[in-house]
């Protein structure tokens, strides 16, 4: 919001000379953020008030052009004309005699605009008469400002019009709603500057002025406002007491329509940022800025009928001064009359009843509608206005009454319009917020001493009344939200720490202050927001710092730990971490081939997504992976490896889908937590890699080697290997990868299970196409989840016994048929050589023409070592015999000839 | 050797003179000191000191010589004999040492040579922000809490006092999950992806014994479009302890400490009154600028790219706890109080790393996260 410091002044008097600056210091610090202080008309020298005396009309050109002369004293009014300042003005709008704002040689102008004398259209122009964009103070450039006839003469006009002045720029957090006003920020001010402040509702009481005389039966009944609308305002009563529980009606008759906004009016709205449009307008949107109370002027002779506001009903449609037609929603809220809709409540105005440059006769509403109501319309119908910006920030419900009432008093004597006696008021009646705060509670809070006298000052500065009492309790919450229900069956009684325990602490005959927020602080609900209250106008500055307590923490888990040595793992073999994008493509199950019954192909959907090609949520952190690596390979990086840690997202089968909304005023219940713990999607955690082009580079040492299936099943290994973990390795046929190169790894558990880990390898061929990797692209994808149980399930590292005896070693190459995988032999030489065999070595693996078509040869090293002596040769050869055979049992193997 | 000579002439011994000896001794030196290779070494070795050595058939001769003339000729022969030996000791030594130095030299190589033969690996720069945060608060008594991305709005909004139709909850900034097929239109699945890692604050208080201090980074998301400023998927940290009587003098504490361990002691830090409907009273917090100290806001200084001159900087939102978020978990508020703070991990990354374009982090360029390696 902006704000001009000149009008803040006038409600808030602090003393001249103020820094602007550390007036917007200061309210930032008591909440109200000032953005900026921009000054504003200080840019403006030389323009005087002065009175056209002559106009010469210059015809010998395209468009109307005059040539003025303008006297800026009193004793120039008498001169002769020959001898003032000449002036060409290319406006019409204006006559002799007109007083208008002159900007004379060597005036300045805003942004830097200097008047020089000048030859145009023949004469010589001595200066320039203002429009009012020229002086910084409006759009409008359809003629120029035309001043009051009793302005006087020869005056500086900046001076004169209040031009110059400090506008603060402030950003309102959504809670303080009463700040969006000239009232609540001056009421702030007031405060931070301990200065006395001046309600600007107060100054005006309906009733009192003879403009505003509420009559006697005026002032209406409950519920409805009806009255017989022949002698008084329009009637007019509240349909759903829901939607709006104040309702306020004024009237004003035989308005000027060529009544022009006073100078001072449009220079604040100016300053507000607000387009002037027609006095009645311009009456309203000042209001609304002072006071904060949004109000709509009606065009009485386009009304039909008693006014009614009521929710829409099925079908109903409006079109609203921006010439949108809206279909409209059960829940909005609307002003009606007989015709149907004529205004979405405290949102925009229709267009059937807008006043216009005709109207005389206005009716007025000022009105108090539900915040929520006005939130979810304006939201609905992506319909942001000024008013409702007010609206579902909460207003004061005192102020239709006084708003409107100001409003008639200014068309009255702006616009020469004569008040309708009285005004129609409907409304419901509202219980009045009342909040038991122990008087301590806000030391408590800040963990300052402030003592009951300040806490009672400042409360009463924000507008509250307040009252003490003695008490034996003074809840934190207010006391309808602390008398919870007993818990419900099933709720952890453990959970409650204590509800009804104080440790002793409210033993004691406590002071209780009774507080009673003012009308305009909806907000004020709850002990601790009067703390903040308090807190805050004491300044956070004075809170003090007091140094942590040391808490004993356990430091991170195991499985936070594991995560990052995996990171550094993987890093430290040459994958780079990326944080890729989470959205995908309808059709990624299909761009990666997976099987119907593939737990990775149904997805969560995203009901609104930041974009249509992107509608769901990864299953896998493959595919995001894969286009980061296209876009990195486009980027001139074909040699790349990259990784990701990150959730994904399974649907769990047969969930609900829908998780309630819980209570907030009690705990929830185990059994409802688990019905929110149902309907959420599985998120395991994963790790994938994906590596392309050369794992290592050609250089002056040598070729390089291309990125293969071997590497991405090694990067998971070295995974595995962050964790204490060996996988079994077997192989797989698993989408994405190629069915002839994909592995499947699996950890086994102390108690003989096994879980699969997950998988890696070179891709499948038309996947690699599907996404524009490079050929021969390979990836690795492992569930941490899995990782993180089998860890915690494996018993600790136990420490080799080293032998420190010399070393047997046998040299084995067995053909077995192609189709054997390695592992297999490996793992059969180790259960044939038994404890001798301290490690096994595969060094060689041949396949051609010394062999029978369909074998392979497997060389292997058999390191051979006892923990208590030499070995012999006899000892060494035994235990490689007897690997042997079991490998042959096992797979056929036979020794290499 | 020749074996001694009893019948010797002495006319025949002129090897034995000292003259003769001499001139030997001389001529072998000579050699010796102008052989250039081991093997030149090794010729003058045979000439000198061989079998067929003058010096030696010297000694062979000194036999032949009358026992009276033995003695002297002996001890004159065996001197020469030693003073030749021992040149071609240092000699050889020379000469070997001299041989490895030229292979060492030889085998010299250029170690400019790169060996960038593994394109190099590195961390996400965010990531590694967040557990260098996540440190500070372990290091202070902090448990690191998580929780689900795709998560129940009763947990992201509800449970922390934003009600529904509150401003705060504005649609355009969440990313609703949808509801399952077939639902009825305007259904909603009450779940979304999480809009803050707040709602890992409820989970905690939920499922963590009191008292409590932790602290939750996490990927967030809102919706909005990817700009300079603007990132759909985006990371916090927030801390929350709740124990019995906590203040924001606690809390003020607790941001002291984070900042003095960040930045080192000596940045005041400050807080400024600001809205969070989980917290009451609520705050931003600014810590003095570590870059300018301050300093650019003197008239007449340099400016500060940091701080924009301001002299401080906003790092984090915080406040006390809401008693009705503590209430929402089942925790008593007359007994419990607790306060909770929270900031932006690329914002953290962008300040102390001069990050211009917050969409780098999110872009998988190798470039980003290898300019920052494997620690920050």
């Amino acid at each position: 919001m902006r704000v001009p410091v000149s009008w803040l002044r006038e409600y808030a008097p602090v003393p001249e000379p103020y820094d602007a600056l550390e007036v917007g210091r200061r309210l930032t610090q008591a909440g109200l953020e000032v953005e900026a202080v921009e000054q504003a008309g200080h840019d403006v020298h030389g323009v005087l008030t002065a009175q056209v005396i002559t106009i010469e009309e210059l015809t010998e050109f395209k468009k109307p052009i005059r040539y003025c002369r303008v006297a800026v004293s009193d004793a120039e009014l008498t001169a002769d004309p020959a001898t003032l300042t000449g002036v060409i003005c290319g406006a019409v709008n204006f006559k002799e005699g007109d007083r208008v704002a002159f900007a004379a040689v060597g005036a300045m102008l805003p942004g830097g605009f200097e008047i020089t004398a000048a030859k145009k259209y023949g004469r010589t122009s001595q200066g320039m008469i203002c429009a009012v964009d020229e002086l910084g103070i409006g759009e409008d450039h359809s003629g120029i400002l035309v001043l009051p006839p009793d302005t006087p003469l020869g005056v500086d006009f900046a001076e004169y019009a209040g031009l110059r002045d400090d506008v603060l720029e402030i950003t309102v957090t959504p809670d303080r709603g009463y700040a969006v006003s000239v009232r609540g920020v001056a009421r702030e001010l007031a405060s931070a500057y301990q200065v006395p402040f001046t309600d600007p509702a107060q100054t005006f009481v309906p009733g009192e002025d003879a403009s505003g005389i509420d009559a006697p039966a005026g002032t209406a009944d409950a519920e409805t406002g009806n009255r017989d609308g022949s002698t008084g305002p329009w009637p007019a009563e509240i349909g759903d007491p829901t939607a709006c529980d104040r309702f306020v009606l004024r009237e004003v008759r035989g308005l000027d329509p060529r009544a022009r906004t006073p100078l001072w009016m449009q220079v604040r709205l100016a300053r507000c940022g607000h387009r002037s449009v027609s006095l009645a307008v311009d009456v309203t949107n000042y209001l609304m800025i002072e006071l904060g109370q949004p109000l709509h002027a009606f065009d009485r002779a386009k009304l039909h009928g008693t006014i009614v506001v009521r929710r829409a009903r099925p079908g109903e449609t409006l079109t609203t001064l921006d010439h949108v037609t809206r279909t409209l929603h059960a829940d909005d809220i609307l002003i009606t009359d007989d015709t149907g809709p004529i205004s979405m409540a405290g949102t925009m105005g229709g267009l059937a009843t807008e006043i216009d440059d005709d109207s005389t006769d206005i009716v007025i509403e000022g009105a108090h509608f539900s915040d929520t109501g006005t939130a979810k319309m304006s939201r609905r119908h992506r319909l942001h206005s000024e008013a409702s910006y007010r609206f579902e920030r909460g207003t004061d419900r005192e102020l239709p009454l006084r708003a409107t009432a100001r409003a008639a008093a200014l068309l009255a004597s702006l616009g020469g319009a004569t008040i309708v006696p009285g005004a129609t008021h409907a409304q419901v009646p509202v219980t009045p917020v009342s909040i038991s705060m122990a008087a301590d509670y806000p030391d408590r809070v800040a963990g300052v001493v402030y003592g009951m006298d300040t806490v009672v000052a400042r409360l009463q500065e924000v507008g509250c009344e307040v009252r003490s009492t003695q008490a034996g309790q003074a809840p934190t919450i207010a006391p309808w939200r602390a008398r919870a229900p007993e818990p419900p069956a099933g709720h952890d009684p453990a959970r409650n720490h204590g509800a009804h325990d104080h440790g002793g602490s409210h033993d004691r005959q406590l002071t209780v202050l009774l507080v009673t927020p003012p009308s305009w602080r909806p907000d004020l609900t709850d002990p601790a927001d009067l703390a903040e209250e308090v807190i805050r106008l004491e300044g956070y500055g004075n809170v003090p710092v007091r140094q942590p307590r040391a808490t004993a923490g356990q430091g991170l888990t195991e499985r936070q730990q594991a995560l990052r040595a995996i990171a550094r793992t993987l890093g430290a073999a040459g994958f780079v971490e990326v944080h890729s994008d989470p959205f995908a493509p309808a059709d990624e199950a299909d761009s990666l081939m997976l099987a119907p019954e593939d737990p990775r192909r149904p997805a969560v959907k995203v009901a609104n997504p930041l974009s249509e090609d992107q509608p769901q949520l990864r299953t896998t952190l493959l595919p995001g992976l894969f286009r980061t690596l296209v876009r990195n390979v486009g980027r001139g990086f074909p040699d790349t490896a990259l990784f990701e840690t990150g959730q994904v997202f399974l649907p769990r089968p047969g969930a609900p889908g829908i998780a309630p909304i819980l209570a907030t005023d009690r705990g929830p219940t185990e059994a409802e937590l688990a019905t929110l713990a149902a309907a959420l999607p599985d998120q395991p955690p994963r790790v994938a890699g994906v590596l392309a082009g050369s794992r290592e580079l050609p250089g002056w040492w040598g070729p390089g080697r291309a990125a293969a299936w071997a590497d991405a099943i090694e990067a998971a290994r070295s995974v595995g290997a962050a964790t204490h973990l060996a996988f079994e390795v077997r192989a797989a046929a698993e989408a994405p990868w190629h069915p002839g190169r994909c592995a499947a790894l699996y950890v086994h558990g102390s108690s003989g299970g096994e879980w699969l880990a997950g998988h890696g390898g070179e891709l499948h061929p038309r996947v690699i196409a599907a996404y524009g990797l490079p050929p021969r692209t390979s990836a690795f994808e492992l569930d941490l989840a899995v990782l993180s149980a089998a860890a915690a399930a494996a018993p600790p590292v136990h420490g080799p016994a080293l032998s420190a005896y010399p070393l047997a070693t046998q040299d084995v190459a067995l053909v077995v048929a192609e189709e054997v995988p390695a592992a297999e032999v490996a793992a059969a030489l180790r259960a044939g050589a038994g404890e001798l065999l301290e490690d096994l070595r595969l060094f060689d693996v041949y396949t051609g023409a010394q062999l029978a078509a369909g074998r392979k040869s497997l060389a292997y090293t058999l390191r051979l070592r006892a923990p208590d002596r030499t070995l012999t040769a006899a000892e060494a050869t035994a235990a490689r015999d007897a690997a042997v055979s079991e490998a042959t049992r096992r797979t056929g193997a036979v020794l290499r000839a | 050797m020749s074996a001694p000579n009893k019948n010797y002439d002495p006319v025949e011994v002129t090897a034995l003179t000292a003259d003769e000896v001499e001139r030997a001794t001389q001529a072998a030196l000579t050699a010796i000191a102008a052989a250039k290779t081991l093997d030149a070494l090794k010729e003058a070795r045979l000439a000198h000191a061989g079998d067929k050595a003058p010096l030696s058939a010297a000694r062979a001769e000194i036999g032949a010589l009358p026992p009276q003339a033995r003695a002297d000729a002996g001890r004159r022969v065996g001197a020469a004999t030693a003073q030749v030996r021992e040149a071609l000791k240092q000699r050889q030594e020379q000469l070997e040492h001299e041989r490895d130095e030229q292979v060492l030299i030889t085998e010299r190589v250029d170690v400019t040579l790169p060996y960038d033969r593994q394109p190099a690996g590195a961390r996400h720069p965010v990531t590694m922000i967040a557990d260098k945060l996540s440190d500070v608060f372990v290091a202070m008594g902090y448990e690191v809490a998580e929780g689900p991305e795709a998560e129940a709005e009763w947990y992201n909004f509800d449970a922390l006092n934003i009600p529904p139709d509150h401003p705060a909850r504005e649609m355009q900034d969440t990313l609703f999950i949808a509801p399952p097929d077939g639902s009825p239109p305007g259904a909603r699945s009450g779940m979304v992806l999480r809009t803050h890692t707040s709602p890992v604050q409820i989970r905690s208080l939920l499922t963590r014994p009191l008292p409590l201090y932790v602290v939750s980074p996490g990927k967030v998301y809102r919706n909005e479009a990817l700009d300079a400023t603007h990132l759909p998927v985006f990371y916090q940290i927030e801390g929350l302890a709740v124990d019995e009587g906590l203040t924001m003098a606690d809390l003020r504490g607790a941001i002291q400490a984070f900042v003095d361990t960040l930045f080192g002691a000596g940045l005041r830090t400050r807080l400024r009154p600001d809205y969070f409907p989980f917290t009451e009273p609520s705050a931003d917090v600014s810590m003095e600028c570590h870059v300018c100290r301050g300093e650019s806001t003197k008239p007449g200084a340099d400016p500060c790219r940091v701080c924009r001159s301001m002299g401080w900087i906003e790092i984090a939102g915080c406040g006390m706890v809401n008693p009705r978020v503590l209430v929402a978990c089942g925790i008593d508020p007359d007994r419990y109080s607790g306060f909770a703070f929270g900031l932006g991990i690329e914002r953290s990354l962008m300040l102390a790393n001069g990050i211009n374009e917050i969409r780098d982090t999110y872009d998988g360029d190798v470039r980003f996260s290898r300019a920052f390696g494997m620690e920050i």
